[in-house]
């Protein structure tokens, strides 16, 4: 359980993960934001006015899905880097998981990574899609990474090959 | 002797945001800090911090430090006394101050006392060998001189410093074989512990340090359960080959000069140990000796920087300095730190500094 181990259940995902519906049609975000804490840069950040305003700082984030466009503004401004931007679309097999990642070395386009879960276990490969890693995004990366789509919403990090 | 309006002893969150608001009233300050730069506990922050907008929430704490040292450092009325330390304060309102090996007597006519907080430490045999550290002391280490404390850590602590610093930690190429955590329940904030969990740190709740292995230096640790009454669970043993063990069990506010000054004081848990009484305008029971930040009850850098903001105003406005927004700024200071102190995670802060209102 979260507040004992750090790890979100089924149950605490099953109430932030937008419908299968919206997943179908494209990129959107998906904020594991879990607890009622003093903070709300995501909506601040978001210009598609997809996170509903906070009438209480201390409010969770809510995602509008139908609004969310999956650009990933809010990624790099999160303090707890807990959103995520999954595209269910990007191919037949394969889905994008966007993450942020604030380790070195940033890895490359191209480049093969294990893929790994909430837990911090590996769940498999990951192909190195697109970084961004603007001077807006005040070094917090965002690395796109192409994974099985059974596997979208396991990936949440990943380790460089050869890096510890 | 050395007059002046405002001294200042701190040059942390709280002393900053304290020069700069009396400052921006009028009002000639002296702000001392210890060390040789401004910023306190700031300029380790690698990380983004919480908060509002208004509280410059998503920024780096070292990013915050830097800005507000040279706001600070730019403003006419402010003097900066750094590798300066306050000794004492005495009776007759003389503050004194060491730096560069002389001993200077300042005579302000008020005192914000923003001193922040010391580290506790745990009990357990060979907590003596090298290799045992304080968390700030790895982050000062890792963060500001880039020196790793060593090649495995176990980090002794959840809340909020030990989870972020080990994330620092990792960020540094050091590793963190687990994180352990005596309560029941993870004290950081859920989304800095995902983080890091998934980053390859497990973490154990309900478990405590029973010793540190080792002859010269720290080789290893024992780790046990522990039940619901705290007791150690026999058989539950964990070793961990670890060369390095952080402690990072909670601060306590640093508070000899308000002691000396005769503030009266009073033990709140809540706060981290013994805090001063103060009234709304972070007034202590001595008039014209004012506090804010850690060593008024521990909490979070953004909330120092809101208390200092405050105590610099209400320090400035007691002199008679004043504008027109000045009542307008204060409500909006306040009304902001009660929005940081409302929801469940404020709930200690809260009870705490119930008690310690004068």
């Amino acid at each position: 359980m979260l507040a004992q181990n750090g790890i979100p259940t089924p149950e605490d995902l099953a109430g932030v993960l937008p419908p299968e519906e919206r997943l179908a049609r494209g990129p959107v975000a998906i904020a594991e934001c879990f607890q009622n804490i003093p903070c709300d840069p995501c909506y601040h950040s978001c210009k598609q006015g997809a996170i509903k305003e906070f009438t209480d700082i201390n409010q969770r984030p809510q995602v509008d899905f139908e609004k969310c466009n999956g650009c990933g503004s809010c990624m790099s401004r999160c303090p707890g880097l807990a959103i995520f931007v999954v595209d269910a679309t990007y191919s037949d097999s394969e889905a994008l998981v966007k993450i942020p990642y604030e380790f070195l070395p940033i890895p490359e386009a191209g480049e093969t990574v294990t893929a790994i879960n909430r837990a911090g276990r590996e769940v498999g490969e990951a192909r190195v899609i697109r970084v961004q890693n603007t001077r807006a995004q005040d070094r917090t990366a965002i690395v796109w990474l192409a994974v099985p789509k059974d596997l979208m919403m396991e990936v949440r990090h990943f380790k460089v090959k050869g890096v510890r | 002797m050395k007059h002046t309006e405002i001294a200042i002893v701190g040059g942390g969150p709280a002393g900053l945001a304290a020069a700069l608001n009396a400052a921006k009233l009028g009002a000639r300050v002296h702000l001392i800090d210890r060390n040789d730069y401004l910023g306190g506990q700031l300029i380790k922050q690698t990380h983004r911090f919480f908060g509002s907008k208004e509280q410059r929430a998503s920024e780096r704490g070292i990013d915050i430090a830097r800005e507000l040292a040279n706001q600070v450092t730019a403003s006419k009325n402010i003097q900066v006394m750094t590798e300066a330390t306050a000794l004492g304060y005495y009776e007759d309102g003389v503050l004194l101050v060491e730096q560069h090996k002389k001993i200077f007597a300042i005579k302000p006519e008020r005192l914000i006392i923003a001193t922040g907080g010391a580290e506790k430490t745990l009990l357990f045999p060979n907590n003596d060998l090298p290799g045992v550290y304080g968390a700030g002391a790895v982050q000062t280490l890792v963060n500001v001189f880039g020196v790793k404390p060593g090649k495995r850590v176990l980090m002794v602590g959840a809340g909020n410093i030990g989870v972020i610093v080990s994330y620092q930690l990792l960020q540094a190429g050091v590793e963190v074989a687990a994180i352990i955590e005596a309560a029941p329940r993870i004290g950081a904030y859920w989304v800095h512990a995902s983080k890091v969990v998934r980053a390859g740190v497990p973490i154990y709740t309900r478990h405590t340090i029973q010793r540190a292995h080792g002859h010269r230096e720290v080789t290893g640790a024992t780790v046990v359960q522990l039940d619901e009454n705290w007791q150690p669970v026999p058989g539950t043993e964990k070793e961990f080959d670890v060369d390095v063990i952080c402690l990072s069990v909670g601060l306590t506010p640093l508070t000899e000069l308000l002691w000396q000054a005769g503030c009266r004081m009073v033990f709140v848990p809540e706060l981290g140990g013994n805090v001063p009484l103060r009234n709304e305008h972070l007034e202590t029971s001595v008039p014209g000796i004012y506090v804010a930040g850690d060593v008024a009850g521990i909490e979070e850098a953004s909330a120092a920087m809101m208390e200092g903001a405050l105590a610099g105003l209400n320090a400035a406005a007691s002199l008679g300095y004043t504008t027109e927004s000045l009542g307008l700024d204060r409500r909006n200071i306040l009304a902001q730190l009660e929005g940081l102190r409302s929801g469940p995670v404020g709930e200690k802060i809260r009870k705490g500094l119930a008690q310690a209102l004068l």
